[in-house]
């Protein structure tokens, strides 16, 4: 059913119509709006059977889910930013028992300097969890990755992230198709855990490993990723199939038919980046997008195939590896190696910072005529940068960097970013 | 049942271990339906209190509630010891998470069963000191706090053995750890606040908080028992001697955990929603020193570089329990 609405509501009736039985809820921005729905729904007795766990923190809200995962129940969070880091522990910990937890995140940046906005810094930081990331471009994709987690973290018994850029997708008002229930009942069937705590059959979860077995159990963690590679795509046929339309994925490729330059990103920013991208079609420029659905498992061998005809790429990326540039870059280059392919990072959005089509459109303009440093920091006002780094060689007392850059800003170029 | 071999001197005690007994007299430990929950073969250290307060208390839940019970483990001796792969001491459902998480590890578990039907089945949650007054306390009061229906136990040997032997806000004043060695002016553990979790989760107006000892082990079970009797968050914090982390004889772990409740330096009680409805009574009164002259932890308190001050600081903390809990008859209290 067509609806006109925030897309954190949307998340949380997708979520509803999976069934969840039990949902941790902590508040967070801006993750917040979901669970609220969501307590809403189950107080008054439009979702049930479900128990609403009102927690005390994110590491409880990860250790309530573990718990009720690991006792048969389809269990449901959601966080953001410092609250995903309060419970990574956990986090690690219920990839490691292989417990099918489905999380929302809704794309936060990481403190200090703390900051509510959106960028993938947050998610980014569990790659090596275990988890699966799968990150929506758009609402609508928001709504259907959630539907399709469920399916694909209890086939695998591993958990997943639905990633949703924080306010851009989480508070954006916008039209979305939600399916009825008799659609997701007969795509998603009732969670029947590999492994239960039930007094009619004991088992012992989580024992100790030592050196002779623990490479074993990691490796497991691999294995289910790289059959989640097969899975991805089956259950996205299978969605298009049930519900008549595309959404999810491993990668998702636009205009990159014949194209010389390629722009890989993900979320929302693709949306941006296609109509740029359009743009410049209409200017005669050989240029596409590789959007990336799944950051884990990542899928290296359809991004080489998607970039392995193209010239250059640009990595446009929310987030920043300190010290080296971007995670997706770094990792798409082991997707495209032997390939002679010149590459680029692009570090765009950080904690917010609006992304606007005039600074994209320069970005891969001077990526064409080669112009480009191989890591750029797009609008980045220098200005602001050189201050603080001559005041911290003048005074050994320079003080706090962000109160400094501030009142740098208020000075100097306030009006440009608002 | 099986053969049973009668030893005759058991004849006329109520000793826990009593088989003789008739059958509703009979501790859950001798009764012929035990559940075995915690099996032999375990790696625990001779004289373990914990194993012993663990086995008497988890097997006491499994008579209570029918033999439905899931149990919640914390990091700690109890999971390294029952649980090195691929062997496993537990004959019931369990789960270990994380060091900090058993309280919320639980919550879960109890939700599933609700949300199931399933109310039949119970849960039970364990941790040491460390895991539970220390890194899994958040966990702990947002547990009480929700009255979620969760039995947790603490196994308190007084600091974080597992990892050997260092300080948690669970270990006595003066007393040595990895972490407060017995040198400087003021050797071994600070005198600080302490952190009285029975008292801290009483605030939290939960149905019931218990302490209990090794040492009495039908108190144990009949805590135990009356506490899975009751729905809603409950607490019963166990007095476990640790032979290796106190430097005590694997011999005495009984005798200490006794004298820990005759000195006054542990205070046995039970309180249903907020307020104290019992308490153990001393017996036969000990001075402080007989509790401490036997433990290496407290060794630097006497002999030649002696700090009677500290011993007195101590007698002092071991009297106030006395008259705050009650725990000295009338009588008994007149005649000092």
């Amino acid at each position: 059913m067509l609806k006109q609405m925030e897309g954190s509501k949307a998340v949380a009736e997708a979520v509803a119509l999976c069934r969840p039985e039990v949902i941790c809820a902590y508040p967070i921005s801006p993750q917040t709006h979901i669970v609220e729905a969501l307590g809403e729904m189950v107080k008054s007795g439009e979702l049930q059977p479900c128990e609403f766990i009102n927690v005390e923190s994110e590491f409880a809200a990860m250790s309530v889910a573990i718990g009720s995962s690991a006792a048969g129940a389809r269990s449901y969070t959601a966080t953001a930013s410092q609250g995903l880091l309060f419970m990574v522990e956990a986090v690690y910990n219920a990839s490691g028992l292989g417990l099918p937890i489905v999380m929302t995140v809704a794309n936060r940046a990481i403190g200090a300097p703390i900051n509510i906005w959106n960028d993938h810094s947050d998610s980014i930081s569990q790659r090596d969890s275990g988890w699966m990331q799968l990150f929506a471009e758009t609402n609508q994709e928001a709504v259907d990755l959630h539907i399709q987690a469920f399916k694909l973290a209890e086939e695998l018994s591993m958990p997943v992230m639905v990633c949703m850029d924080g306010f851009i997708l989480t508070h954006a008002f916008e039209r979305v198709d939600i399916p009825t229930q008799e659609q997701v009942d007969a795509f998603l069937p009732p969670y029947e855990p590999r492994q239960v705590l039930d007094p009619t059959d004991p088992i012992s979860i989580g024992a100790m490993v030592g050196p002779e077995a623990f490479m074993e159990v990691r490796y497991l963690a691999h294995a289910k990723q790289l059959q989640a590679l097969e899975l991805i795509p089956q259950y996205a046929a299978e969605f298009k199939e049930k519900f008549g339309r595309d959404s999810g994925g491993l990668v998702r490729t636009y205009r990159t038919e014949d194209a010389e330059t390629i722009i890989v990103a993900m979320g929302s920013v693709l949306g941006t980046i296609k109509d740029v991208v359009d743009d410049m079609r209409a200017q005669g420029h050989k240029i596409g997008v590789l959007g990336i659905i799944s950051f884990r498992p990542f899928p290296m061998q359809q991004a080489r195939e998607a970039l392995q005809h193209c010239k250059r790429f640009v990595v446009v990326e929310k987030n920043l590896a300190v010290g080296l540039g971007g995670v997706l870059y770094t990792t798409l280059r082991m997707a495209v190696a032997g390939l002679k392919l010149t590459g680029y990072t692009a570090i765009a959005g950080l904690g917010g910072r609006p992304i606007p089509k005039s600074s994209l459109h320069k970005l891969f303009l001077d990526a064409e005529q080669g112009a480009l440093e191989p890591v750029t920091f797009v609008d980045l006002d220098w200005d602001v940068v050189n201050r603080q780094l001559e005041r911290e060689k003048q005074n050994r007392h320079s003080g706090p960097i962000a109160e400094n850059i501030l009142h740098a800003k208020g000075m100097s170029s306030s009006a440009k970013f608002g | 049942m099986g053969y049973q071999t009668v030893k005759f001197y058991q004849t006329g005690t109520y000793t826990v271990g009593n088989r003789l007994l008739a059958p509703d007299e009979r501790s859950v430990q001798a009764g012929e339906r035990r559940s075995n929950s915690i099996n032999s073969g375990h790696r625990a250290c001779q004289g373990c209190g914990e194993a012993l307060g663990a086995r008497y208390a988890i097997d006491a839940a499994m008579a209570e509630s029918n033999n439905q019970l899931i149990a919640v483990n914390a990091t700690g001796c109890l999971e390294v010891f029952s649980t090195p792969y691929p062997e496993s001491s537990w004959q019931v459902p369990w789960i270990h998470s994380l060091f900090g998480n058993a309280p919320a590890v639980a919550t879960g578990v109890a939700a599933a069963m609700k949300v199931k039907g399933r109310s039949e089945v119970r849960v039970v949650a364990q941790g040491g000191d460390g895991g539970t007054t220390d890194i899994g306390f958040g966990c702990l009061s947002g547990m009480f706090e929700r009255n979620d229906d969760v039995l947790y136990i603490c196994y308190d040997n007084e600091a974080y053995m597992n990892t050997g032997v260092q300080r948690s806000s669970a270990t006595p004043p003066t007393a040595r750890t990895a972490t407060t060695m017995p040198v400087g002016k003021e050797p071994g553990n600070v005198f600080g606040q302490g952190k009285n979790v029975p008292e801290i989760a009483m605030a939290h107006g939960i149905p019931y908080v218990a302490t209990a000892t090794v040492a009495d082990l039908r108190d144990l079970e009949y805590k135990v028992r009356k506490a899975m009797k009751m729905r809603g968050a409950r607490y019963i914090q166990i007095f476990v001697p640790c032979p290796l982390g106190w430097g005590a004889a694997s011999h005495d772990t009984i005798k200490l955990a006794r004298l820990a409740k005759e000195t006054g330096m542990f205070p046995v009680f039970e309180a249903e929603h907020g307020e104290v409805t019992g308490v153990l009574k001393i017996r036969n009164k000990q001075p402080i020193e007989e509790y401490l002259k036997p433990q290496k932890r407290f060794a630097h308190l006497f002999g030649k570089h002696a700090h009677p001050e500290m011993v007195a600081h101590l007698q002092a903390i071991a009297d106030r329990n006395i008259r705050k809990y009650g725990l000295l008859d009338e009588e008994k209290v007149n005649a000092q």
